[in-house]
């Protein structure tokens, strides 16, 4: 079975233990909306003063313009548990992040959003920036036979949690699905009563 | 097999299970603030959905605040439309708030323990990392992004996969001003940022027995910081002794069934950890972060180490980058670095205990002519009891600014910020590029080498000459 979850160019960010502040710093966080991110996202790292575009920056390399694979390190999100850093990555127009660890609420964050994150070995990550090192990359990633796809038939394998998978695949509403348990919520609060009174 | 106490809790709070690994646990407590839930709240009123339990559900104001004056308007335009934001969304959906008219209104990882919300064996969610801070009480606690805001707030659930488990064994007497603020960065220091990725930690042996709530908040605080999903430890007497009488704290006849339910809540002397650690107490000196990672910590007293000296390549590049970013230099003492600003206050370190910590070094001294040093107290009751003290008094006779609660200068999304190029020893919790004001140059301390640091001038040892 085959299922292109995305294809599209990839960005090599060679970074580890990127955290929150960077992928979007604190300015950016007094807005009430879920939109304008884009021109946010590592506003540090992409502008030198004044917004004036940082050419040293790898997003800012004509190459990689239009780029919607991310590939870096490890630990990559760690820090604040802003939803705005995995906004920002996907309205820049990231669906893809692939490292060789993630930060836990940053992953939950991600996948909320609907975005797919590929852990993979520090062997494998390796390879995958010696490949972006030869020249600008197109892949298409496989979600249903979880490959990622170099074309000429070369490919890497990667494994992620079915959980997650098939709530990438069906598209599944995040609160609904849960809701569908409404009958077992509405029975543990009476038990919990019953056993804790005091919390209500 | 026995169980952990993180498997105790977790077990207790299933509802039921979404799919093969992913349980739906019930929340028993969700702390609000202005900047991780405006969004959330909208996307509930979009798709016509209402909050299940107003009285789970507690906001407070703190990331935006001005703490110089309390007002609205006091942190700008964007800060004001979101501060007001929180105010209409609570008072839309009944959900009790401390917003800047109420005496008591403070950081939510300070206010939640101080109004009795926090309590042994819950699960508390808040949308912010150091969620982890209440898991002193032996909660589980944990930060959680806005889409999950959102669907607590529709459902009292999440849905979870079970953690790793930790054990992280701290054993023996701490030095005089050696705080919970070391321990922690010894700790990180240790395992690394990611070292607790994906594991629940908890903290036992006779020091953590014999710290008070605060540090133990302090130490829980920076679990997060090795990347761990929440920090945890057992409750016990000192615990009981700081949750009676609190305002939400079970009364009356419910307190002695609270405490014996709160007394099963340990680890069984059987239960199998995924991973040990032991720490010893006595070896650990005051911690000065000179990196741009609180895992990039040394004693105070030691040089700065030079990128070779890892044989991680990874730490090494990271190493390098950090020191440049610093302004500092391989082999140099910390003991010889200028501070430009001090900064005593944040989530990790602005309770009573901390800011008597502080207040203990200065000794009827003096600021250091070119440093300006603020102290933000976590909340109005912790505001309020350091006044009664008269450390309110010591800080702004020694030339502190004495400021009202918020998160303030830990974050800089207030109008509190690091200038570019200016170092600062800051009793918070992150060290990250550009994290206190782009350009800022950060160093993680404990409150009481943080005063020192700013009467000296520069990083000391206060273990030794005059500052013993």
């Amino acid at each position: 079975m085959s299922q292109i979850f995305k294809a599209g160019l990839v960005c090599p960010l060679d970074k580890n233990n990127v955290d929150t502040d960077q992928i979007i710093p604190k300015q950016f966080l007094t807005s009430v909306s879920r939109d304008g991110f884009a021109e946010a996202l590592f506003y540090d790292w992409r502008y030198v003063a004044d917004g004036v575009p940082n050419t040293d920056f790898v997003l800012n390399f004509p190459q990689y313009q239009g780029a919607s694979i991310l590939l870096t390190r490890a630990n990559f999100g760690c820090g604040s548990s802003r939803e705005h850093a995995p906004w920002a990555l996907q309205q820049y127009g990231f669906q893809v992040i692939i490292a060789e660890s993630f930060a836990d609420i940053f992953f939950n964050n991600s996948v909320n959003n609907g975005m797919l994150l590929i852990q993979l070995s520090k062997t494998n990550i390796e390879l995958l920036f010696k490949r972006c090192a030869q020249g600008p990359q197109q892949w298409q990633i496989d979600l249903a036979s979880q490959e990622i796809l170099f074309g000429n038939n070369a490919a890497m394998g990667f494994s992620i949690d079915p959980d997650i998978k098939q709530r990438l695949l069906s598209g599944l509403d995040f609160i609904g699905s849960s809701e569908q348990l409404g009958a077992e919520i509405s029975a543990f609060e009476a038990q919990r009563k019953a056993r804790l009174p005091w919390l209500g | 097999m026995g169980q952990t106490l993180y498997q105790k809790i977790y077990q207790s709070h299933v509802v039921g299970k979404i799919n093969a690994s992913t349980d739906l646990l019930y929340v028993d407590r969700h702390l609000i603030h202005e900047v991780t839930s405006p969004q959330a709240f909208s996307g509930l009123k979009l798709a016509g959905r209402h909050v299940r339990r107003i009285d789970l559900t507690f906001a407070t104001m703190d990331h935006n605040v001005s703490t110089q004056k309390r007002s609205l308007d006091a942190a700008g335009e964007t800060s004001r439309k979101q501060l007001e934001a929180l105010a209409e969304n609570c008072a839309e959906n009944q959900i009790p708030i401390l917003d800047l008219t109420h005496p008591d209104q403070g950081i939510v990882h300070v206010i939640g323990p101080e109004q009795g919300l926090t309590q042994p064996g819950m699960i508390i969610v808040c949308g912010d990392s150091h969620t982890s801070t209440h898991g002193a009480f032996g909660a589980l606690a944990f930060g959680i992004g806005t889409s999950e805001v959102e669907h607590v707030l529709a459902t009292q659930t999440l849905p979870q996969q079970q953690a790793k488990t930790l054990k992280v064994v701290i054993n023996g007497q701490l030095s005089a001003h050696v705080t919970a603020k070391d321990v922690a960065l010894a700790v990180i220091g240790k395992l690394g940022t990611a070292g607790g990725n994906g594991y629940v930690a908890e903290f036992t042996g006779d020091t953590i027995s014999a710290m008070s709530m605060e540090s133990r908040m302090t130490l829980c605080n920076m679990s997060i910081e090795m990347g761990a999903k929440a920090g945890l430890i057992a409750p016990d007497d000192v615990t009981f002794a700081y949750l009676k009488d609190k305002a939400n704290a079970p009364q009356g006849e419910h307190w002695p069934a609270a405490v014996s339910y709160w007394q099963s809540l340990h680890s069984d002397s059987d239960a199998v950890f995924d991973q040990t650690v032991q720490i010893n107490a006595a070896d650990i000196a005051p911690q000065v972060t000179w990196g741009t990672s609180p895992e990039q910590v040394i004693s105070v007293d030691t040089p700065v180490p030079a990128p070779e000296s890892f044989a991680d390549e990874t730490k090494r590049d990271a190493a390098a980058r950090a020191l440049q970013y610093m302004g500092l230099s391989a082999g140099q003492k910390l003991t010889d670095c200028q501070v430009d600003v001090v900064f005593i206050g944040s989530c990790t370190n602005s309770r009573i205990e901390d800011l008597r910590a502080a207040a203990s070094v200065i000794n009827g001294k003096t600021v250091a002519a070119g440093v300006r040093a603020l102290v933000v107290p976590g909340s109005g009751i912790v505001k309020r009891q350091a006044e009664a003290e008269g450390l309110a008094d010591i800080f702004k006779a020694a030339g502190f600014e004495w400021r009202e609660p918020g998160c303030s200068m830990c974050l800089g999304m207030n109008d509190d910020r690091v200038e570019a190029g200016q170092r600062c020893a800051s009793t918070s919790n992150r060290n990250f590029e550009g994290r206190q004001g782009r350009g800022a140059r950060t160093h993680l301390v404990s409150p009481a080498m943080a005063a020192a640091a700013a009467i000296a001038g520069k990083f000391v040892n206060i273990t030794q000459g005059d500052w013993a």
